[in-house]
C-alpha cells in the first residue's frame, strides 16, 4: 500500500497571496515522484484539524483577509500544539507565520491574539521591509543550507531569549531588520517570512520537511532518494544573485 | 522629463496648465486595461473633441504633467493614470469624468496591498468634484462600493451568463468592504468581476446603464457583442480578442458617453481601435507573424491565457518573465496564474527572460515535462527559437512582462521589423517619462 502524507492546509481560501499553492504543488510533486501519495486537507475558519495530520502548512494573506482568520487560528494554539507534538512538521509563512506567534501589536497599539506556538510576537514598523532575501541555516547539525526568497512585512518580529531562528540573514531583512535572524524553528515546525514562492527554489527545503513528515507517518525519518533538481538550481542561483544585489533596503 | 522637473519646481503648474483646456480633462485609472480603454476612448472622442493625452504607459503623474505642456490647442484633455498616481493627478486635475475601470492584485512589492488602494480610490471619490462624473465598471464590487450613493455615477457591465464561471484562484475582493462577509457569486467573468452579492449586509451589483450583451467570442482575432446605452443600441466589432478587451471597450464607450459621444461615434471609434503597444499585437516578421500579449499580473495572464485556449493554443509559445521595477520584482504571482489550460495543446515552451528559471518551474510544478521546455534567459535568442519553430506564415505567440517586451521592441527595431508605431511610441514615452518606474 502506498504510503500517504496527510497534509493540512490551514486558511487556503483567505492565507493565499504569496502563490502559496506553488510550495502545495512542490509537496506534491516531490512526495508522488517518490512513489508517496499527498493528501491535502484545506482546513477553514470554525472546522477542526484533521486527526492524524504528517505537516500543517500556513501561508500569507493581506491585512483584512489575516484579520478574518485571527480570532479563529488564536483559538487553536493547543490543538496545532497537539499536532507538533504527535509528530507533525509545520511550514508557515509571512502572515500565517507572524500570527503563530503570541500577537502582532499593529501602529496604533491594537493587539491581535496569535496561536501562541511560536515563541516569538511581532510589532508594526514604520517601513515596510520589501526585498530578495538570502539566509544560512542549519537543518541537521554541520549541514549549512543557503535559502533563498522575497520578503514584504511591515511587522517586526522578535523571538524570545533562547528561541531559535530559522537561519541567520545573508542578505535582506530577516525578522526585524536588525537581529540578523529569519524566520524561527521549533522542533519540526518552521517559520518564515520569505515567500517567492519558498520551496520552488529550495527544494533541499521540501524535502527536509517531507521526511519529517514521513518520520511521523513511517515511524523513522527516510532518507529521499534525489531528484533531478537543475532547473531548481537555476533558480536558486538567480535568486541568490538578486538577494546580493538588492536585498534588504527600506522603500 | 520634463513633467518631473515642472512637478518639483511648481507643484501648482498641472492644476494651471489643466485650466487651459476649456472642455476640462478626463481620466482613466484601472489595473488593467488603461492604455487600451484610453486608446479607445481618444478613438470615440476624436471627431468631437481636439484632444490632449498621454503616449501609452507615461501614466505617471510626472507624465501627465509632461502631456500637459504640450496641450496648445487642445480643448479636452484624456489622460490615463496608474492607480497609485491617481489621487495625486486627479487633485491636480479636478477631471469632469473620472472612469476606474477594474483594480486587481498587481505587483504587491510596489502598490502595496489592494485594500490600501481601494482606501486611495475611496479618496479621490470622496474628493471628485460633485458636478464630476464618476464611471465605474459594476462588475467590480469595490468599484461598485465606491459609487454607492453617489449622484452623477454611470455603470457599466458585461451581461451575457454564457460568458461567466466559477470564481478563479487568483480572484481578489472575496470580502465584502462594507461589512467583511464573502461575497456569493453567481458567476464571475474576468478575476472577480461579475454579479455578485453579499450575504451579510446585502450589497449586490446593480443595473449596469451601458452593458454588452450577446458577445460572440473570435478567438484570437476579436469580439462582437451588441452595445446598450441609455436609450440607445450599437453592434460593435472589435479587433481586439478576449473577454477583457470587451470591459475595455464599455469603460471607453461608458467614459465616451459621459462626455456627449453619440453612439454611431462610440461604435466606430471602438471599431477603429487597434492594438496599443503589446496589447496583442501583430509584428510581421518575413513570411511569419509575433502575436505580441502582454502579461503582468494573475488576472490579466490568466485572460491572456483563456483567449490563447478560445483561439486554439499554438504549440510553441514564448513567454518572457523579468523582475524590474516595472515588471515587479517579486515574481510569485506566476503561481498564481492558471497556466495550465495551455499544457494540453502545447509542444514546445520556450522560457526567457531575467527569471526564466522559475518560470520553468512554475510549469515543471504543474506537470509539463521538462524535455518540452526550453529555458532561454537571452530575448534576442528566445526569439531565434521560437521563430525556428514557426512554420512559414505562422505565428508565433510571445507573452512578456512590460521591461521584456521593451527589450523585445529594441530587439525587433535593431533588426528592422518593428514597425513606425513602435517607434514613435517608443521616442514619445522616453520624451515624456518611463511608464512604470518609480517617481
Amino acid at each position: 500500500m502506498t504510503t500517504r502524507i496527510r497534509v493540512c492546509h490551514l486558511y487556503p481560501d483567505q492565507l493565499n497571496i504569496y502563490a502559496d499553492r506553488g510550495n502545495i504543488a512542490v509537496f506534491r510533486s516531490r512526495s508522488e515522484r517518490r512513489g508517496y501519495e499527498l493528501e491535502v486537507l484545506g482546513v477553514g475558519v470554525g472546522e477542526v484539524l484533521a486527526r492524524d495530520c504528517d505537516l500543517i502548512y500556513l501561508g500569507g494573506g493581506q491585512d483584512r483577509e489575516q484579520a478574518l482568520i485571527a480570532p479563529d487560528l488564536a483559538r487553536r494554539g493547543e490543538e496545532i500544539s497537539m499536532a507538533l507534538e504527535d509528530g507533525a512538521a509545520l511550514l508557515a509563512v509571512c502572515g500565517g507565520y507572524q500570527l503563530l506567534g503570541r500577537g502582532y501589536r499593529d501602529r496604533t497599539g491594537v493587539e491581535m491574539l496569535g496561536a501562541g506556538v511560536l515563541p516569538l510576537e511581532t510589532v508594526a514598523g514604520d517601513r515596510r521591509m520589501i526585498g530578495d532575501v538570502s539566509i544560512e541555516c542549519e537543518l541537521e547539525p554541520d549541514e549549512m543550507l543557503t535559502v533563498v526568497g522575497f520578503e514584504n512585512h511591515g511587522g517586526r518580529t522578535r523571538l524570545d531569549p533562547g528561541a531559535a531562528p530559522l537561519g541567520r540573514v545573508v542578505h535582506g531583512f530577516g525578522n526585524d531588520g536588525d537581529s540578523g535572524f529569519e524566520g524561527c524553528r521549533l522542533g519540526k515546525a518552521i517559520g518564515t517570512y520569505l515567500h517567492g514562492p519558498l520551496l520552488p527554489r529550495n527544494p533541499w527545503l521540501a524535502d527536509w520537511l517531507l521526511a519529517q513528515a514521513l518520520g511521523r507517518r513511517l515511524g523513522e525519518v527516510p532518507e529521499l532518494e534525489p531528484l533531478d533538481d537543475e532547473l531548481e538550481y537555476q533558480a536558486h542561483a538567480v535568486a541568490l544573485g538578486r538577494a546580493r544585489e538588492r536585498g534588504g533596503k527600506f522603500r | 522629463m520634463p513633467g518631473r522637473v515642472l512637478n518639483a519646481l511648481d507643484p501648482g503648474a498641472s492644476s494651471r496648465l489643466a485650466a487651459r483646456l476649456e472642455q476640462g480633462s478626463a481620466i482613466i485609472s484601472a489595473t488593467n486595461g488603461k492604455t487600451t480603454s484610453a486608446a479607445m476612448t481618444a478613438a470615440i472622442l476624436a471627431p468631437r473633441f481636439r484632444l490632449a493625452g498621454n503616449p501609452a504607459g507615461a501614466n505617471l503623474s510626472s507624465g501627465v504633467s509632461t502631456a500637459l505642456l504640450h496641450t496648445r490647442g487642445a480643448e479636452l484633455g484624456l489622460f490615463e493614470v496608474d492607480e497609485a498616481a491617481l489621487p495625486r493627478v486627479a487633485e491636480a486635475l479636478r477631471p469632469r469624468a473620472l472612469c476606474l475601470g477594474n483594480l486587481f492584485r498587481d505587483q504587491l512589492d510596489r502598490y502595496g496591498e489592494l485594500e490600501l488602494l481601494a482606501e486611495r480610490w475611496r479618496g479621490v471619490v470622496a474628493e471628485l468634484p460633485a458636478e464630476s462624473t464618476l464611471v465605474v465598471n459594476v462588475d467590480d464590487p469595490q468599484l461598485a462600493q465606491l459609487a454607492y450613493g453617489r449622484e452623477g455615477v454611470i455603470r457599466f457591465g458585461i451581461e451575457d451568463r454564457r460568458h461567466g464561471g466559477p470564481l478563479p484562484h487568483a480572484a481578489d475582493a472575496r470580502y465584502c468592504s462594507a461589512c467583511g462577509v464573502a461575497y456569493s457569486y453567481r458567476l464571475a467573468y474576468v478575476g472577480h468581476l461579475g454579479e455578485y452579492s453579499c450575504p451579510g449586509c446585502g450589497f449586490e451589483r446593480s443595473q449596469p446603464d451601458i452593458w454588452a450583451e450577446e458577445i460572440e467570442l473570435d478567438g484570437l482575432t476579436g469580439s462582437s457583442f451588441r452595445l446598450r446605452l441609455p436609450e440607445r443600441t450599437a453592434s460593435v466589432r472589435l479587433r481586439l480578442p478576449g473577454l477583457y478587451n470587451v470591459y475595455n471597450a464599455l469603460a471607453a464607450a461608458a467614459l465616451g458617453y459621459a462626455l456627449g459621444a453619440q453612439a454611431d461615434e462610440i461604435a466606430s471609434g471602438l471599431e477603429s481601435t487597434r492594438a496599443v503597444f503589446g496589447r496583442s499585437e501583430r509584428i510581421e516578421i518575413g513570411e511569419k507573424k509575433l502575436l505580441l500579449l502582454l502579461i503582468k499580473n494573475p488576472t490579466g495572464a490568466n485572460e491572456v491565457v483563456r483567449t490563447l485556449v478560445a483561439g486554439g493554443t499554438p504549440k510553441t509559445l514564448v513567454i518572457a518573465l523579468n523582475d524590474g521595477i516595472a515588471d515587479g520584482q517579486d515574481v510569485s504571482w506566476i503561481w498564481d496564474v492558471d497556466f495550465e489550460p495551455l499544457l494540453y495543446g502545447l509542444e514546445r515552451l520556450i522560457v526567457s527572460g531575467g527569471r526564466a528559471a522559475e518560470l520553468a518551474l512554475r510549469f515543471k510544478y504543474a506537470s509539463f515535462s521538462e524535455s518540452q521546455i526550453d529555458v532561454i534567459p537571452s530575448l534576442a535568442g528566445a526569439l531565434d527559437r521560437g521563430l525556428e519553430l514557426t512554420k512559414e506564415g505562422g505565428e508565433l505567440v510571445v507573452c512578456p512582462t512590460y521591461t521584456a517586451m521593451l527589450e523585445l521592441q529594441k530587439v525587433l527595431a535593431e533588426r528592422g521589423y518593428a514597425d513606425l508605431y513602435w517607434q514613435r511610441a517608443a521616442r514619445a514615452r522616453e520624451e515624456s517619462g518611463h511608464a512604470r518606474g518609480p517617481e
